[in-house]
């Protein structure tokens, strides 16, 4: 079990900025993000394409304002908890216990929604017969490619971890690849040895299909594949794979308690505080007159979110108000030698 | 300015007047149609304002797709030979009449 002032959920440039008012304003955090990485939407869906409206900073990309707020946040030392998702909340004596996927464990007297849109999931098979097999054989990615060896696999995509793992899987199995169309948006060597292995009868290669159906009796023995038109195919299956990309879903945030407006949680301006003592929501998933799902507005938010936090946080005493130009405390917890 | 018919999947209808510019995205979301959700907010970065355009003739007449539609095609819920991003379609008069099909779900 973890203590902490606050637990931030989603790694995204509001929760970073958020966790840097925390730091200074001398509260610790925690983060946790089920993508692998830092950053959120900037980083997973717009790593490269620049950005205009960062106060003061003219253009910048996804990936660059993460790598500042990364670097901005770092004299803190806080840990982050990527590929990971809080899954359950109990409140115990006004403290909030927290339970992620992974099986970490948190007690704080505050969390911070930070969450953007949702957590990126994989899309999953529109049909509902694939879900009796998924995570055992209708998978969306992969841990041990060993499981494949001599098995027949067919692999449903056109981006770069479908063609990736056609090639790699060539080697030891048996392996189709469906793809809805005939381009492919993979990197361009990977398209170019697909159309080798496909000549040369390695893999078989389907495009213009998509799953219809997939069969089996206790273990799964067949996808089946449908055209626009109609026809369908049959083919022996041991394994399917789908690799759509990324969707976003607001999980668990969902069963909370906390009044969602659509895909959105009602908070208050003056703190952002929501319907929920101690827990906060700021950025892209917190909703009230006005709002602006703007970057800029994220950092406003979890600005005033943090002293929300302080308050529960030490109870005892008084914030102060300082500015970083001016505090020698502040100046402390930055790590700042004069 | 032109009327847009957005027809959900359960088969209610919903028609907008949607100014010149804007896409048939935001004259959903403008009009608090629902059916679209646009995740992304019209960046080509998600397909969550995926449709369909069952009418062939409304489909050969729409501006062709730009790179990385048809990219973005292949991570939507079901997407067809016929489906759009709806965010990319930018509404002139040219487009008064045009009705869209939303799929079952967006995500």
């Amino acid at each position: 079990m973890i203590k902490t002032d606050v637990v931030i959920i989603g790694a995204g440039p509001t929760g970073l900025f958020c966790a840097h008012q925390l730091g200074i304003i001398g509260l610790k955090c925690e983060i946790v993000d089920n993508l692998d990485k830092i950053g959120g939407q900037c980083i997973e869906l717009y790593p490269d394409k620049p950005i205009y409206d960062i106060p003061a900073v003219p253009k910048c990309t996804g990936e660059e304002l993460t790598n500042n707020l990364i670097e901005q946040i770092k004299p803190f030392n806080f840990n982050f908890h990527l590929s990971d998702r809080v899954q359950e909340l109990k409140n115990e004596n006004n403290k909030w216990l927290v339970k992620t996927l992974n099986g970490k464990e948190f007690e704080t007297p505050n969390i911070v929604i930070a969450g953007g849109v949702g957590s990126f999931e994989p899309r999953k098979f529109p049909t509902k017969s694939a879900e009796k097999y998924d995570g055992k054989s209708v998978l969306y990615s992969i841990k041990d490619k060993n499981i494949f060896k001599d098995k027949s696999v067919v692999i449903f995509g056109g981006g770069d971890s479908a063609l990736d793992w056609a090639i790699e899987l060539s080697n030891s199995s048996k392996v189709t690849l469906v793809h809805r169309r005939d381009e492919f948006r993979g990197a361009p060597a990977s398209v170019q040895k697909i159309k080798e292995l496909s000549d040369n009868k390695t893999i078989d290669l389907i495009t213009k299909y998509s799953i219809k159906d997939v069969k089996g009796n206790g273990s799964l023995e067949s996808v089946e594949i449908k055209s626009e038109s109609g026809e369908s195919k049959v083919i022996k299956a041991d394994y399917v794979l789908g690799f759509f990309g990324l969707i976003m879903q607001l999980g668990p945030i969902a069963e909370w308690g906390l009044n969602l407006n659509k895909k959105t949680i009602p908070v208050n301006t003056e703190n952002f505080e929501t319907n929920k003592k101690g827990i906060f929501a700021i950025g892209d998933i917190c909703t009230y007159p006005g709002k602006l799902k703007l970057i800029l507005s994220g950092f406003h938010e979890g600005a005033l979110a943090a002293r929300g936090c302080f308050k529960y946080a030490r109870p005892d005493e008084k914030y102060r108000f300082e500015f970083t130009t001016a505090s020698s405390t502040i100046k402390d917890r930055l790590g700042v030698k004069e | 300015m032109a009327k847009i018919k957005y027809i959900e999947f359960n088969g209610t209808e919903h028609e907008a007047d949607v100014a010149n510019g804007l896409s048939v995205m935001e004259g959903a979301i403008q009009n608090d149609i629902p059916g679209i959700d646009a995740d992304c907010g019209g960046g080509m970065s998600c397909a969550t304002c995926h449709v369909y355009i069952n009418d062939d003739e409304w489909l050969r007449k729409l501006p062709e797709k730009e790179m990385g539609e048809d990219d973005m095609l292949d991570q939507a819920f079901e997407p067809k030979s016929n489906s759009r991003l709806s965010c990319q379609l930018i509404v002139s008069d040219d487009l008064d009449g045009l009705t869209v099909h939303m799929p079952e779900k967006q995500v």
